[in-house]
């Protein structure tokens, strides 16, 4: 584990839309088409993130205003964001897989191990970001790896080597960290004054390796204010499951001692 | 100015693509939306990405991917888990060695269910093992296969030495039968209610708002569709009849718990099919069993039993509706875009 905490800061502010990454994401890992449906939601035919979407390129479209010049550039916003799994410091998935094939790689990274899972659905409920899906087919569930396959051999993620204007970094965490607080006063002395870092280092999540600067509120990117880890539950649900047990156990002596002999 | 809803003349002839458009203009005006993908006649209200609908309204969560084995099988566990307590119960007291041996069986009989019913869930027979592969303590999914391989193991275990004790009596097969049933009693109790931890540690909102109680509730209709099993399978006592309305009110007041919260997060437990399912679930394993006991207990002879065994098979229902009806709610949950985003 010598190896340096790598990650993803995907800078919305550069993104041009051009779904290289989703492509490059795809071909690389031999991931199947999404098919050609398309959403009617601005430039987006894919949705979401899914088990065969590891890169998704989200298309933000504010609301053109009625009349002359609505669409001009000063009323019209149209953000792109290539969303991707956000390698939680303290992940949902790998916390509650029983199997232990969800592992942390030596780069910090969040990855199932494809022989090993087993197709329980139990990572697709337990993460905050709705990330790991169970392919239908298959029966196993399936992410994005961050390329760790690549990762080992020294080369960046495919999706960042596609990335055509920087907009995906792959680099150090802890650089990108500082890059992003740069890029931030960068953008703010620039007179951009609603992009946000997303960065939920204050929730159970306890930070991503998958960082996201955004323009305007991260929650119209599907950005949860305040993602949990399913874990913090398990405390109230075990104590509610001794009451459960007590009852039954103490119930059943009790009725029959109780009762007389059959 | 042209008629909308004039028809072309008699020259044109692709009538199937001018139908459509008057399908959509129809479904637009009626719904004041249209659900193709892609088609956005004028009028229909613009797909939005905003902080007060998130991304379109898609949802961020992913739905659970378990279809029917899943609830069936947290059905077949809860009643199982409370069978076999409720044999050791039965055994160690001493008031009824018949029905202990039925419930030895019957645990024995639920944990290879449950088992053939998570194989299924998961596609192959060799993926199951993968459970035993490691024991997390923080994974209530691996606490449960475990406790599940533990309980199929003593329950088998005590169900044969039964079997065999009932042929030859043999001392060590008798204890050794004691012992195993025992343990699957032990193993019984977090059988039967791990499962409400199971959904509720989860990020899906209406199961994680209800963590603390849904392990009782899934216990108490665990428990209350064992004993109906027990006593649809000829086994009569006030034990038994006991068991069952002490279940009976422990579910009245989760009903009320849950019926008293005020909270939008618990929606999808009072409205819609889901709403449905576990109202109906509950009501067949509260009120309406209970009543059936009580009025069963000033009852005498063979209508006595018969009001037993309809509290007996509403109670089964119940629990299975109960089950069914919670994963729909998580379901519906989900598909709420707005409650992971604090809209």
């Amino acid at each position: 584990m010598s190896a340096t905490v790598t990650g993803f800061l995907t800078d919305s502010t550069l993104c041009i839309g051009c779904k290289a990454c989703e492509v490059a994401c795809k071909e690389w890992n031999g991931l199947s088409a999404d098919g050609l449906n398309w959403t009617g939601n601005s430039y987006d035919n894919t949705g979401s993130v899914s088990y065969g979407t590891w890169r998704h390129v989200k298309f933000v479209e504010g609301q053109p205003k009625p009349g002359l010049g609505g669409n001009a550039a000063q009323h019209f916003s149209w953000e792109f964001s290539s969303d991707v799994c956000k390698h939680c410091e303290v992940a949902g998935c790998l916390e509650v897989c029983p199997t232990g094939a969800i592992v942390r790689t030596e780069f910090g990274g969040v990855f199932i191990q494809p022989d090993v899972c087993n197709g329980c659905g139990y990572c697709t409920v337990s993460c905050p970001f709705g990330v790991v899906q169970r392919d239908p087919d298959d029966g196993r569930a399936f992410k994005c790896t961050f390329c760790y396959d690549r990762q080992k051999v020294g080369l960046q993620p495919a999706c960042a080597q596609a990335c055509p204007t920087e907009s995906i970094k792959f680099g150090p965490l802890a650089r990108l960290q500082v890059d992003a607080k740069e890029r931030m006063k960068e953008l703010r002395s620039r007179g951009m004054h609603d992009a946000q870092l997303y960065d939920p280092q204050d929730s159970s999540v306890e930070g991503i390796h998958a960082l996201f600067i955004v323009r305007g509120d991260p929650r119209q990117y599907n950005l949860p204010p305040k993602p949990e880890v399913p874990t913090i539950y398990q405390k109230a649900g075990w104590r509610g499951a001794a009451v459960a047990a007590g009852i039954l156990a103490i119930g059943s002596i009790l009725a029959f001692l109780g009762s007389p002999k059959q | 100015m042209i008629d909308p809803l004039q028809r072309p003349s008699p020259e044109y002839t692709d009538w199937s693509r001018e139908n459509r458009l008057f399908e959509i203009r129809r479904e637009a005006q009626e719904k004041g939306r249209v659900l193709t993908p892609g088609v956005r006649p004028p009028g229909a209200p613009f797909p939005v990405a905003s902080p007060e609908t998130g991304y379109y309204g898609i949802p961020l969560l992913k739905q659970a991917p378990w279809t029917w084995e899943i609830p069936t099988y947290f059905f077949v566990g809860g009643a199982t888990g409370s069978a076999a307590m409720i044999g050791a119960a039965a055994r160690w007291t001493g008031r009824d060695l018949e029905l202990a041996r039925d419930c030895r069986y019957v645990a024995a009989v639920g944990a290879i269910v449950s088992s053939a019913l998570l194989i299924g869930d998961l596609g192959r027979p060799a993926r199951f093992l993968a459970m035993l592969r490691v024991f997390k303590r923080q994974s209530p999914m691996s606490v449960g296969a475990w406790t599940l391989f533990g309980f199929g193991t003593f329950s088998t275990a005590a169900a044969l030495a039964e079997w065999v004790n009932g042929r030859f009596d043999s001392a060590p097969v008798r204890i050794a039968g004691n012992v195993a049933e025992a343990l699957s009693a032990l193993l019984g109790l977090p059988l039967a209610s791990y499962t409400g931890v199971l959904i509720g540690a989860s990020v899906v909102p209406v199961w994680n708002h209800s963590v603390e109680t849904l392990p009782i509730h899934f216990g108490m209709t665990g428990l209350n569709s064992a004993v109906s099993i027990l006593e649809l399978m000829g086994h009569h006592s006030r034990a038994l009849s006991m068991l069952g309305m002490g279940a009976s009110t422990v579910e009245i007041l989760e009903g009320a718990h849950i019926e008293g919260r005020k909270n939008p997060v618990l929606e999808p437990l009072k409205r819609g099919t889901s709403g449905f399912l576990t109202r109906l679930g509950g009501a067949l394993s509260g009120p309406v069993p209970l009543a059936l006991r009580l009025t069963a207990a000033f009852t005498t002879g063979r209508r006595a039993r018969k009001l037993c065994r309809i509290a007996a098979a509403c109670s089964i229902a119940g629990s299975m509706l109960t089950r069914i009806g919670w994963l729909r709610a998580g379901q519906a949950s989900v598909k709420d875009a707005r409650l992971p985003l604090q809209i």
